[in-house]
């Protein structure tokens, strides 16, 4: 196919359980993610992710329904427990997955020289977000796909796609922040766990929630508090980069950034314009009735679209983190 | 949003709580029976003790989801109870939240439930049981035999949502 053909996107969803994957393929995803147990994947949270056993059960059922499942092994490894990932990816090979998404430089290399008709998604934590950049991974580790960076315009996607060889996902739906992804270390300056070698964001073992004598609700990570909600305020999810802190002339102010969602359902025929060949939902620590509701949606949206229709899912607005969406850098590179 | 704080009892006057135990008891074999994969992903957590509130319900209950031997209590609320994690809700919220019908981010984000303590044992919790593939009022509606037709009834009642096998 030519660069100039437009075809509908794969949507590709999140799951954090056997019963998640299940429910998001019924829901009409194309392709799932998911990951194993252990800090090998970005979402290692209490109770998610997968056995080997499990892995196997749920690539048979996607295959029965004739999607895809993707495997993430998105981490960082970190010396001395190199093996811990390359086991991972040794599994996920054996299981005959689809692909393994990767961010990690080393783990590349390993799969690309080991395995080298395996598939590699590159990973948003990898942080490509230039044609330079993403056609080092091509070259050296003959990289399929990439996972942008919810860093760049689509004017800026389009361009990048004109000038690398491989598949562009981009994200359209859910938690974003503006960090250089793969490259936060809020977490693991107040934790000294990190997002991107444990695979965990505010890891729930340090969270606490408190209420105070007037009903408000006290979030904390570890020694430090993060917000304070006001009875009938939303609330956000409990990381350092979306609480409030006193600053000059400011108190409670969203230093960082703040509870938001990214929604780019309206600009969803600008991506696929883009040369977007992969449409990607975040959520693996989200629940069953999060991935029914909005990946039905999407692919409702998507299928709409494709028959030149408008589609309508303004009903995603009570699922997004504080009650707001964005679409982001997509849009603007202000987005505040 | 909920209001918390005053409790407004639903649909059951003074129950006595001797009456509902037999209930709590059979609702938590079922669920040790039907699903034990949910204490492996409990993990370390299994050995918590969760405070569960309904707020518009004139008890509240103590589950200790050990796999050795869970038990689900019903207190009244006048009682004093150590716990780890403390979950308060609407009743009909908290059924919702179990049977996988509402997402518990978007719970949380609106303040439609309350969450204190133990997070990490919160979030198992919250995962384990949405690892059930089917609907777990359901299934225990079906589990109660003879009564199930009436307990169904109740439940349709309280979500007021019809409710099909599948």
């Amino acid at each position: 196919m030519t660069k100039s053909a437009q075809k509908i996107p794969e949507l590709i969803c999140p799951a954090g359980t056997p019963a998640s994957l299940r429910t998001a393929i019924d829901a009409g995803a194309d392709a799932i993610y998911c990951g194993f147990i252990g800090p090998t994947n970005a979402r290692n949270f209490p109770g998610l992710n997968f056995t080997i056993k499990q892995m196997e059960q749920s690539l048979n059922y996607a295959r029965e329904r004739g999607a895809k499942l993707l495997c993430a092994i998105n981490s960082f490894a970190t010396s001395p427990n190199i093996d811990i990932w390359k086991k991972a990816i040794d599994d996920a090979v054996f299981l005959g997955v689809d692909a393994i998404i990767i961010a990690d430089i080393g783990m590349a290399k390993y799969v690309s020289e080991k395995y080298p008709n395996m598939r590699i998604h590159l990973s948003v934590q990898a942080g490509a977000s230039s044609v330079e950049a993403i056609n080092f991974y091509i070259d050296r580790f003959n990289i399929k796909r990439v996972v942008l960076p919810r860093i760049l315009t689509i004017s800026e996607i389009k361009k990048i796609h004109a000038a690398i060889s491989c598949e562009i996902e981009a994200f359209i739906f859910g938690n974003i922040g503006m960090m250089a992804e793969g490259r936060c270390s809020l977490t693991n300056y107040v934790s000294g766990k990190s997002t991107n070698m444990d695979g965990v964001c505010s890891p729930a073992e340090f969270v606490r929630y408190e209420e105070d004598e007037n009903h408000n609700l006290i979030s904390r990570l570890g020694e430090y508090m993060i917000d304070c909600i006001e009875c009938g305020q939303s609330a956000g999810y409990p990381t350092i980069c979306k609480g409030r802190y006193n600053v000059k002339h400011r108190n409670g102010y969203y230093a960082f950034e703040e509870p938001i969602s990214l929604n780019l359902t309206y600009l969803l025929p600008d991506l696929i314009k883009a040369g977007v060949s992969a449409l990607k939902i975040e959520g693996r620590q989200r629940s069953k009735s999060y991935i029914r509701e909005v990946v039905s949606s999407f692919r409702k949206a998507v299928d709409a679209y494709a028959r030149g229709e408008q589609p309508n899912i303004d009903n995603l607005l009570a699922l997004t983190e504080g009650h707001k969406q964005t679409e982001g850098a997509f849009k603007s590179k202000i987005w505040r | 949003m909920e209001e918390e704080g005053e409790v407004y009892p639903l649909y059951l006057p003074s129950l006595p709580l001797f009456l509902l135990q037999p209930i709590l008891n059979h609702i938590v074999e079922f669920v040790r029976r039907k699903n034990p994969d949910i204490f492996m992903r409990l993990g370390p957590s299994a050995n918590k003790i969760f405070l569960i509130n309904p707020t518009d319900l004139p008890f509240f209950l103590i589950l200790k989801p050990n796999h050795l031997r869970p038990s689900l209590r019903a207190y009244n609320n006048k009682t004093i109870i150590d716990h780890d994690v403390y979950i308060s809700a609407k009743f009909i919220t908290l059924l919702k939240l179990i049977d996988a019908q509402t997402d518990s981010d978007a719970l949380f984000f609106n303040r439609d439930i309350k969450i204190l303590g133990d997070s990490e044992a919160m979030v198992a919790l919250r995962n384990a049981l949405d690892d059930l593939d089917d609907s777990l009022a359901q299934n225990l509606i079906d589990s109660f035999g003879l009564l199930s037709a009436p307990a169904g009834k109740f439940i349709n009642f309280l979500t007021g949502k019809p409710r099909s096998k599948n």
